[in-house]
């Protein structure tokens, strides 16, 4: 019986859902929310 | 609770009669959505119509702010609900995880969008969609939001658990259909967009209940953002997902090459919720580093990802074409398509507006320097009535005349209204939101009851091509809206008195595969077309990009003329 044929990394990564739920949350909250409160909350106060 | 198991004699498609209730009830609640939203619609384009100015600025805000709520957040979640059963328990052929749950999710939508809709009509929350604090609604706005959000995120986990089902109980191998993917992307999208929703609505209750003191407007802006438009990227993985569909069913198409597509689905997940800067792209609060690497750096990764879509889908269409012999010349193909065939002209009209229309506008909002040009403009509602509306909402008119037979099991009334609404409402819906960019672009304001500012200290002279645009503007949206409630009509009367259909075999055991050349076998085939040239998607692609370019250097030309150097 032939070997099975190796699965390609990329192909892992997008049938693994909960994987991709987790990049999906993590990547926008990180780049666009995180970093923005940090934007925020770095303005300097006026006196 | 046993499940039960209904085969479509028509299509194939195998419904979980439970997943089947669960989709037909969420469709129904957003044609209610539709409905009233569009009412709505009615009366704000009545009032920006400079000849007409039909309410007082009270009403304006308040039919504005149930327009945006409906529209953009009630009737098309409502319908994504029914999109992401039936992408998961239709096309992968087993059962709905949790169908209690499932319901649970859906009232707790349902109650939340009345909740929402009572504190609108009511007068106590005319702050439109994006409720910018300090503005300040009835507490009850915020909780029918968070409800009507809740609910769509349990939605969201059902889908997930269901895909889980299916993989345990093998109904099928390897990866899941590519249709399943987008609605998989959607959800993913939408578990941040609610979570981030959350994440600003909760405590904006709390603000509007007294037990908090104050919301920082920036902070409000940004989080809030992360809500309003990625509740939008929802929309578009979801659409993109039924143009799949649709090629699939109405012609049998493969996508040119699968892996590409799917990797194009992966660059929204990463990539598409960042688009959400582009609102904040004048927002002192925020640094340039981040604006610029989330519009101008990776929100491009995203448009890259939407010409893929854009080019693979009519490209599959082309390449199902040519192998049935429509090769002559570039475009014989497109030419033979079957226009009169309302999935298929919705579905076509909407690839088209959303790419010539919404997509490059999309793209010159987010370039930093442009987006000051119209930035708050009325150019602003052009461009997501040219994505949200052209591209989403009329993907899913042409994915509805599919469903009716097979959901509901009632024929369509009115052949001959259903082949011209897709035209009636696309096309309308085209040149709105045309001469809505081409107002934006002269400066006139989104949101304004009173495009004049009549008593405002500084008057300013709109050159006549604003009021020209404003009036045409007011005409091809009260035909956009014609167009919109003929559908309404085509659909609810079908359901009323619609021919009844065979709804075929019922079973407690699901059959794991469905029937070769069926709808089914179609739509939830893996797997990219054989090799064909596809010259004519190719020409359509270059005139996209010719379109695009000369689009860009326009506005670029506008942008040196705003401050003369002599």
């Amino acid at each position: 019986m032939a070997d099975k044929e190796e699965v390609p990394l990329m192909q892992r990564i997008l049938d693994n859902h909960f994987l991709l739920l987790a990049l999906g949350v993590v990547v926008p909250t990180v780049l666009y929310t995180l970093w923005g409160i940090i934007d925020i909350v770095s303005i300097p106060l006026a006196k | 609770m046993a499940t039960t198991y209904r085969t479509c004699p028509r299509t194939g498609l195998q419904f979980d009669t439970e997943a089947e209730k669960l989709m037909r009830w969420n469709a129904v609640a957003g044609v209610l959505a539709l409905l009233v939203g569009g009412i709505m619609a009615l009366g704000v384009i009545l009032t920006r119509w400079p000849a007409i100015k039909l309410l007082p600025p009270d009403w304006f805000y308040l039919v504005l702010t149930a327009h945006g709520v409906d529209m953009l957040l009630v009737w098309i979640i409502f319908f994504e609900m029914a999109v992401l059963y039936f992408a998961s328990s239709t096309l992968l052929r087993c059962r709905l995880a949790t169908p209690k749950i499932a319901w649970l999710g859906f009232w707790l939508m349902a109650i939340g969008a009345v909740i929402g809709n009572y504190a609108v009509l009511a007068g106590e929350s005319s702050v439109m969609f994006t409720s910018y604090v300090p503005m300040q609604a009835s507490p009850w706005f915020y909780l029918g939001l968070i409800l009507f959000a809740v609910g769509a995120l349990i939605g969201c986990f059902v889908f997930l658990g269901t895909l889980v089902v299916a993989k345990k109980e093998r109904t099928y191998e390897g990866s899941i259909p590519l249709v399943t993917f987008g609605a998989l992307t959607a959800c993913i999208i939408a578990v941040f967009t609610i979570l981030t929703g959350a994440g600003i609505l909760v405590p904006t209750l709390f603000w509007s209940m007294g037990l908090i003191k104050e919301i920082d407007p920036q902070l409000y802006r940004m989080v809030w953002w992360g809500l309003g438009h990625s509740s939008q990227q929802i929309n578009v993985s979801a659409h993109v997902s039924i143009w799949y569909l649709i090629a699939a069913v109405v012609f049998g198409a493969k996508p040119l090459s699968e892996k590409v597509s799917r990797f194009a689905f992966f660059l929204y997940i990463l990539f598409l919720q960042l688009a959400s800067a582009h609102h904040l792209l004048s927002d002192p609060g925020m640094s340039a580093e981040w604006k610029v690497l989330n519009t101008s750096y990776f929100m491009y990764f995203a448009v890259l990802a939407s010409m893929i879509h854009g080019f693979t889908v009519p490209g599959a269409i082309e390449a199902a074409q040519r192998k049935k012999g429509y090769t002559n010349g570039l475009f014989e193909w497109l030419r033979k398509a079957p226009w009169g065939n309302p999935i298929f002209s919705g579905m076509f009209l909407s690839l088209v507006n959303f790419g010539f229309l919404g997509g490059i506008s999309g793209v010159v909002l987010g370039t930093e320097q442009l987006n000051m040009l119209m930035h708050n403009t009325f150019y602003v509602p052009g461009h997501f009535h040219a994505t949200v509306v052209s591209g989403t909402t009329l993907a899913f008119m042409a994915v509805t005349y599919l469903l009716v037979p097979t959901l509901f099991k009632r024929e369509m009334i009115s052949p001959g209204l259903c082949k011209i609404q897709p035209y009636l409402f696309g096309l309308s819906m085209a040149v709105l939101t045309l001469v809505m960019m081409g107002a934006g672009t002269l400066g006139v304001s989104r949101r304004h009851w009173d495009m004049a500012f009549s008593g405002a200290p500084f008057q300013y002279e709109w050159p006549g091509a604003a009021h020209l645009m404003m009036s045409l503007t007011g005409i091809f949206g009260v035909l956009a809206i014609i167009g919109g409630a003929l559908w309404i009509w085509l659909v609810v009367g079908s359901l009323l008195w619609g021919k009844k259909l065979d709804e075929g075999k019922l079973s407690d055991k699901p059959v794991p595969h469905a029937p070769l050349d069926s709808v089914a076998a179609s739509a939830s085939h893996t797997g990219s077309a054989e090799h064909v040239a596809v010259p004519g998607t190719v020409v359509l692609a270059m005139l996209l990009l010719v379109s695009f370019v000369l689009y860009y250097f326009v506005n670029w030309k506008y942008l040196s003329e705003v401050w003369a150097l002599s």
